[in-house]
């Protein structure tokens, strides 16, 4: 007993390290670790802007190995899914992925993430937050097993405008042929390696899931594949410009896990984030669905938009206003950057009905840093399409020079 | 005659509150304590040479933020630092060890329930949500829920719409949260029996309920409601022990001209034509006042206290009904050096902490059948700390204290009187219970003070010994505290007032009773001037 | 296979599903109440369970349904004939002779407490009669805009305002407090407070220093007051009164099917729209109504995929574990106990010497045994209803506690040690009492669970506790008879206001979904 207490480390290193850990660390130029669910990970190698740019331009490293991930197997397995997210699981054939939320009794979002089928009865469940309280509750009355299988899988996504490529001469044979939301078995080496054509980033890209035992050598072997076409590894920051051009949602920013929140009123539906593509109403019933009918008949108090403001100055943590004077406020801003790509100045931000009307114009409280001292802005801005960018490459299949 | 504006009889932290706060307002004070020394049961004192022991409350977690800004206590001394975590070990030689980082915590519970490790998260977020409710209350004058008062039904009415602004289910959530079990409140989380036994532990202290009582959740939940420095549900430690609170308390009454006479053990509170006056002290001065403050709990204000004939014979008996019962009991233990703890690993944190070894419900649940029998637990659940690994001054260097709060010790046996020889056989059980987690903690002992619900009835003054000056349940909370009727701070006859832990919100070093009390005095004081002119 | 349709089915025939059927028929609903067993009853049923000798497999005294039910279903004129009425209430005691409880029998024990006695009975009362008002209808919900809830609401505030200062400060306090407490602020006599601590805890997972105990015996309490405070019991048993609410239910026009087992509830485009029987016949209807426990109900007719995950969490969580046991002998001869009075006899004998005794025998119940020494109220029914054992013979019928359903090492090894300990208990007050037992059964939670498909075996389905009570009984979002399924309602005791043979579930319920339409 007392050997297996000495040989406790979780109170002195808290964080665990992903198989790329070590890598990562000789590649990391500024030493700029964050926490993501449990594992310390890169927040920037290098400078993010060129982090980004790689993305948009050639090819991307990023360690998903912190997603969590679950196994749900069992004769129940569809249906257990099927009640648990807002889509039909049952148009979700085998080697596929969908993009999935999923809500609790009042129809707010617990969170999101991807569903993998990989049998009939065998699905992969990945997410950006750990939830198996949520999900075995929800086993109860299913025949189902259902396991977290984090630390046994291993994950890189690897972007970029030529990830295909670069993932060809690495050895996946065929990997042009594979379109989005598909995935795919391949063996290299002797290493087994799912890919899914997945991403967060909006872009041509893959997402590589693998045993960790072998996640060094893949890793020195996609460097070395991607050595020709400017492959780099990037870290978060750099991920979070390219998915806010993508439209993209991030748990914690544009929205509080209803699993989380403490206040009254800060729980969001799917159709408040602009996520009623994903929620379907006539596939039986499903974790929310009563409460997002009468949402649906009610009509919306708020919605989440795009936003392009005036200037060049990100909206971060913004407050949004109908008139210029600051009177009414209408909203305010949940993600916020200048995007490189577009050249414009982008935001997604949650605003009051009725005010989230494509084109309506509003303003935005910016406050900006100026050698210490403070100057506040008030910058018009119109709701406008999401995504800010989304480059035909990244559904083209096979993708160009591939 | 008017010698001053208010007596405050007994000088523990709420009489000191109040007494700040009348004499901020400019109020003649004077506060009268029985023992040598102020502070009630916060108190510092050294009974064994050269250490200070925090003889009675050991933890500062429910003193209101808002009292320690107004009365600048800092300025007098007062500073808390946050526990680092906090441990209960296992009969089995495991642990189950709370630590701060959060990833850390987590990874903890998961060693015993990885479901149980992410249950925590709704666990944390549900306390919190009803934290979030209750704590505006604490400093606010419960309505009489009977009254057509305008003052009442608009407190009512205030009540009613913050529970109304919670939304349809979390009013629900609160209505069983405040009526049920912590065993059945943790058995909706958890399913670890380790994990449930640690966070059952207060729900229990300082109540004579067991985990499986209904009502305990809420008690779980008052010892959440502390915050330091925003940390809603901190535990922290006085330094200089829990007397420097009470310290500090009276370095800000002193400068605002606020006087205290220690060793002036009030007799009687004097009542002329239905109206407090003054007091009488044990030598048989007399000390006049047209407000009379107690800090004393109910029964021993009302029944030892007062004149019987001064009183509506309803509220005697209701008084009489009070439920304030000893259930608990500490020892102060002076140590050679830091014990070892086998089930703690090296270098944790978490020592720095409180410490358990109760590692099943049902365990306490049992320590409570023993209380309920007239005896103390024969495997009481223990709540130690040392806090001289965060705060050396309080010994010699390299020697430490520790703080030992038991539960559960009735104040009555029910084979008789305490006798000296019970009060060390029960400290004797205690000792042995510690050190069969801590094989050198025997020989590290130095000197060990064991008080016992008689003792502290005794020499603070608690009726029963009951730290909460009375029972924290539904019957006695909020508008039912102390007496029905009588939640408002006032007494039966005019100018008698009360500010004790036996009123809103009830006991813990918080403060607020005083406060509280202090608020509704004033009022009551700018009326009567008003009326005056 | 297709077996009709109708407007409403009720699933199982106990009382609150006789009850309500009734209701809903009396309403010109056509109304199908289906039944596992062979025979209407539940558990509210009276079994022959050694040949020639009969007795109420549960509840044994008919003291808890409103007078206005059995008159509005004019149970009297389907065959109801009381076997005996106005029975007393005796405190046995270990070593002085028993006492009745009311101003003449006590006064012979305290004259303190004779006198308290009435003044505590007639305040208690009028509490009860407050609470009565919140039994006899829906629950209100809480933050809703609807008005039908804002004046339930303010009807109960103004039934405690109605109360006087006094009293309702008195209602206030008492409310949340244990019977123990309340009781020793009341009396001296040990065996007085014995006796009405037992009325507090009987079918409840409580000890007498439990909080919410006042509140169990004021609902216990409000339930006689509408009863008119009178101690019946049914010509024939329990199972008599179920006969009889079944022919008012069939007057009315309500179909009652014995043998016909529900397997599930049949949902179709998000609403319950029928049932299917074992045996796989399908029975539609517009509203189904389950008088059958919310776990049964919720988690295994219908099923979770119908319902969202936070409330079958709250089923799940919904505790529902019996611990109260029914002792049945069949006597050779009327049993004597000591000091008891013939009229006494007829009556309600308590065995519940002190409200620590109870505490004691409750004690064991938290840690999965039985009391070592058991809490009893006992009825010689056949005295007064010649029906239920053979000329000369008698049975014996008596509730036990506590006997937790969770017991260490399960009941089959344990149900005849505890029947011994059982009778062992009644023989100190009953001296000769086994020698003359023909036959001896012991009903634990565990064969009602299996007898009358009520899990966990507890008399309210649901756990009498404040946190299981009025509006969040027996879960929040299910409190008002509706679940989140729409067409698909509870009405056995799980719903508001709870257990015993009073109907108000099932009433209530019935007023609900008449009110709806």
């Amino acid at each position: 007993m007392v050997d297996a207490v000495s040989s406790l480390t979780h109170f002195k290193q808290p964080l665990l390290k992903t198989p790329f850990h070590e890598r990562a660390r000789e590649l990391s130029q500024v030493d700029s670790f964050i926490p993501w669910a449990g594992y310390t990970t890169v927040d920037v190698f290098t400078t993010a802007d060129q982090e980004y740019f790689a993305i948009r331009n050639a090819t991307t490293l990023f360690d998903l190995t912190p997603m969590v991930k679950y196994r749900i197997t069992g004769v129940d397995a569809e249906s257990y899914l099927n009640r648990l997210v807002t889509r039909d699981i049952g148009k979700l054939k085998q080697d596929r992925v969908m993009y999935c939320v999923w809500c609790n009794d009042a129809g707010h979002i617990i969170d999101d993430g991807t569903v993998f089928r990989l049998g009939r009865q065998e699905f992969r469940l990945c997410t950006a937050q750990r939830q198996i309280d949520w999900l075995l509750e929800s086993a109860v009355g299913f025949d189902v097993e259902l396991s977290e299988v984090t630390e046994q899988i291993a994950a890189l996504a690897v972007q970029g405008p030529t990830s295909c490529a670069t993932l060809k001469a690495f050895g996946l044979q065929g990997i042009e042929l594979i379109k989005p939301f598909e995935t795919r078995h391949f063996t290299v080496e002797g290493m087994n390696i799912m890919a899914s054509r997945t991403g967060f980033t909006g872009d041509l890209g893959y997402e590589l899931w693998m045993d960790p035992q072998h996640a060094e050598q893949i890793w020195d072997r996609l460097m070395q594949a991607g050595n020709s076409r400017g492959i780099r590894a990037i870290g978060s920051q750099a991920l979070n410009i390219a998915r806010i051009e993508a439209g993209f949602l991030s748990p914690n920013v544009d929205f509080v896990s209803s699993e989380h929140t403490i206040r009254l009123g800060r729980d969001r539906s799917p159709l408040e984030l602009g996520l009623s593509w994903l929620v379907d109403f006539n596939k039986g019933h499903f974790n929310g669905r009563r409460a997002l009918l009468q949402e649906q008949r009610r009509g919306l108090a708020r919605q989440l938009v795009g936003l392009d403001i005036d200037g060049n100055k990100p909206a971060v943590n913004s407050l949004l206003y109908l008139d210029k004077a600051g009177n009414r406020e209408i909203g305010s801003v949940t993600s916020a950057i200048w995007s490189p790509t577009c050249k414009r100045n982008i935001a997604l931000a949650m605003v009051e009905a009725p005010y989230f009307r494509l084109g309506t114009s509003l303003w935005t409280e910016i406050y900006l840093n100026r050698e210490l001292v403070w100057e506040r802005r008030m910058v018009q801005a119109r709701v406008v399409e999401k995504p800010f960018f989304a480059p035909a490459r990244r559904r083209a299949t096979p993708p160009a020079d591939c | 005659m008017k010698e001053h504006d208010a007596i405050i009889v007994g000088a523990g932290h709420n009489g000191l509150v109040a007494a700040c706060y009348l004499a901020r307002a400019g109020l003649n004070v004077l506060v009268l304590e029985r023992n040598e020394y102020i502070g009630g049961a916060a108190v510092s004192r050294q009974l064994y040479k050269d250490f200070t022991y925090s003889n009675c409350s050991y933890v500062c977690s429910l003193l209101r933020p808002e009292i320690i800004r107004t009365l600048e206590l800092p300025k007098y001394g007062l500073q808390i630092i946050p526990y680092e975590g906090g441990c209960t070990m296992m009969r089995d030689g495991g642990h189950l060890a709370v630590y701060d980082n959060h990833d850390a915590f987590r990874r903890e519970i998961a060693r015993h329930s990885k479901r149980d490790a992410e249950s925590y998260e709704r666990y944390a977020r549900d306390v919190m949500r009803q934290c979030k409710f209750i704590k505006p209350l604490l400093m606010r004058e419960p309505p009489d829920p009977t009254s057509f008062r305008p003052r009442d039904i608009q407190e009512l009415l205030y009540l009613g719409k913050r529970f109304h602004n919670m939304g349809e289910q979390r009013m629900y959530e609160t209505l069983r949260f405040w009526t049920m079990s912590a065993a059945d409140f943790l058995d909706e989380y958890f399913e670890s029996e380790i994990v449930k036994a640690h966070f059952s532990g207060s729900s229990i202290i300082g109540t004579a309920l067991g985990p499986r009582s209904p009502g305990s959740a809420y008690v779980l939940l008052h010892h959440y409601m502390g915050d330091i420095d925003d940390t809603v549900g901190a535990w922290g430690f006085a330094r200089g022990g829990m007397g420097a609170i009470t310290q500090a308390l009276g370095e800000s009454l002193k400068a605002s001209g606020g006087s205290i006479r220690a060793s002036a053990p009030v007799e009687k509170i004097l009542v002329r034509n239905e109206r407090a006056v003054g007091v009488r002290l044990a030598g048989g001065e007399e000390l006049f006042a047209p407000m009379v403050v107690s800090n004393m709990d109910v029964r021993r204000t009302f029944l030892n206290t007062m004149d019987e004939s001064d009183l509506p014979p309803e509220f005697v008996r209701q008084v009489k009904n009070f439920k304030i019962r000893g259930s608990s009991g500490k020892l102060n233990i002076a140590l050679d050096g830091l014990p070892s703890f086998p089930a703690i690993p090296p270098g944790s944190p978490c020592i720095r902490g409180d410490l358990h070894v109760t590692d099943t419900i049902e365990m306490v649940e049992r320590a409570y059948d023993d209380w309920k029998a007239g005896r103390w637990s024969q495997a009481p659940y223990i709540d130690m700390l040392i806090p001289t690994q965060i705060d050396p001054t309080m010994t010699p260097n390299g020697k430490h204290y520790m703080s030992v709060f038991v539960q559960y010790c009735p104040y009555r046996l029910a084979d008789g009187d305490w006798t000296p020889a019970k009060r060390q056989a029960f400290g004797d059980t205690v000792i042995d219970t510690i050190a069969q987690h801590s094989p050198d903690f025997k020989k590290l002992i130095l000197h060990a003070e064991i008080r016992t619900p008689w003792d502290i009835e005794n020499e603070v003054g608690l009726t029963e010994g009951n730290i909460f000056q009375g029972e924290l349940t539904l019957d006695q909370l909020l508008f039912n505290r102390p007496i029905p009727g009588y939640a408002q701070y006032r007494g039966p006859v005019r100018g008698l007032y009360m500010c004790g832990s036996s009123t809103h919100p009830g006991g813990g070093v918080m403060g607020a009773p005083g406060a509280n009390a202090a608020r509704a005095i004033l009022r009551d004081a700018s009326r009567g001037s008003r009326a005056a002119h | 296979m297709n077996g009709g349709t109708y407007d409403c089915i009720v699933i199982g025939a106990g009382h609150n599903g006789l009850v309500c059927a009734a209701y809903l028929a009396r309403a010109g609903k056509s109304v199908l109440v289906l039944e596992a067993a062979g025979q209407v009853g539940g558990a509210a049923v009276t079994r022959e369970f050694t040949p020639g000798f009969k007795v109420s497999a549960c509840a044994h005294l008919l003291h808890l349904m409103p007078a206005d039910i059995v008159s509005e279903l004019n149970l009297a004129g389907h065959g109801l004939k009381l076997a005996s009425r106005g029975l007393s209430t005796t405190a046995l005691r270990e070593s002085q002779s028993p006492f009745t409880l009311d101003a003449a029998g006590l006064s012979a024990v305290s004259i303190r407490d004779a006198a308290g006695f009435q003044a505590y009975t007639a305040q208690m009362r009028k509490f009860a009669a407050v609470l009565m008002s919140a039994l006899d209808a829906p629950p209100p919900r809480l933050g809703t805009n609807e008005l039908k809830d804002k004046l339930s609401l303010l009807r109960l505030g103004w039934k405690l305002r109605k109360l006087g200062r006094r009293d309702m400060r008195e209602l206030l306090r008492i409310g949340g407090m244990n019977v123990y407490d309340l009781l020793e602020e009341h009396f001296e006599t040990a065996e007085l407070k014995g006796a009405l601590g037992l009325d507090a805890t009987l079918g409840t997972n409580y000890g007498p220093r439990t909080p919410g105990t006042v509140l169990s015996l004021l609902y216990r309490m409000a339930c006689e007051g509408a009863a008119h405070n009178e101690i019946t019991a049914a010509q024939g048993g329990m199972g008599a009164v179920c006969e009889a609410l079944a022919a008012s239910a069939r007057a009315a026009g309500a179909h009652i099917r014995v043998n016909a087992t529900v397997s599930r509830i049949v949902v179709e485009s998000d609403r319950a729209t029928g049932v299917v029987l074992a045996g796989d016949e399908h029975i539609r209807a517009r509203t189904i109504i389950s008088s059958a426990d919310p776990k049964s109900t919720l988690l295994g007719l219908l099923g979770t995929r119908h319902l969202d995950t936070g409330f079958v969490r709250s089923v799940r969580h919904l505790r529902g574990k019996g611990l109260t046991a029914k002792l049945h002998l069949a006597l050779k001869e009327l049993p004597a106990f000591r000091g008891v009075s013939t009229q006494q006899l007829r009556g309600r004998l308590l065995i519940a010497p002190s409200l620590d005794h109870i505490e004691r025998a409750y004690n064991h119940s938290k840690y999965g045994e039985y009391s070592s020494e058991p809490v009893l109220e006992i009825s010689v029914p056949s005295i007064d209803d010649a029906t239920l054992a053979p000329t000369g013979s008698h049975v014996l019928s008596a509730i036990v506690q506590y006997a937790p359903y969770d017991l260490k090492g399960g009941w089959d090894a344990a149900r005849q040690k505890f029947l011994d300990i059982a009778v062992r208990r009644i023989e100190t007050f009953a001296p000769g009492l086994s020698t003359s037992v023909l036959a001896s059964e012991l009903v634990t939670p565990v064969d009602i669970e299996r007898d009358f498909k009520i899990s966990g075996g507890h008399w309210h389905h649901a756990e009498f506790a404040f946190d299981q009570f009025f509006m969040v009984r027996p879960v929040p979002g299910a409190a008002q008879y509706a679940t989140p399924l729409p067409g698909l309602f509870l009405c056995g005791a799980g719903s508001h206001p709870g257990g015993g043979v009073t109907g108000l579930p099932g009433r209530n319920a019935a007023r609900r979904i008449i009110g709806m339409n």
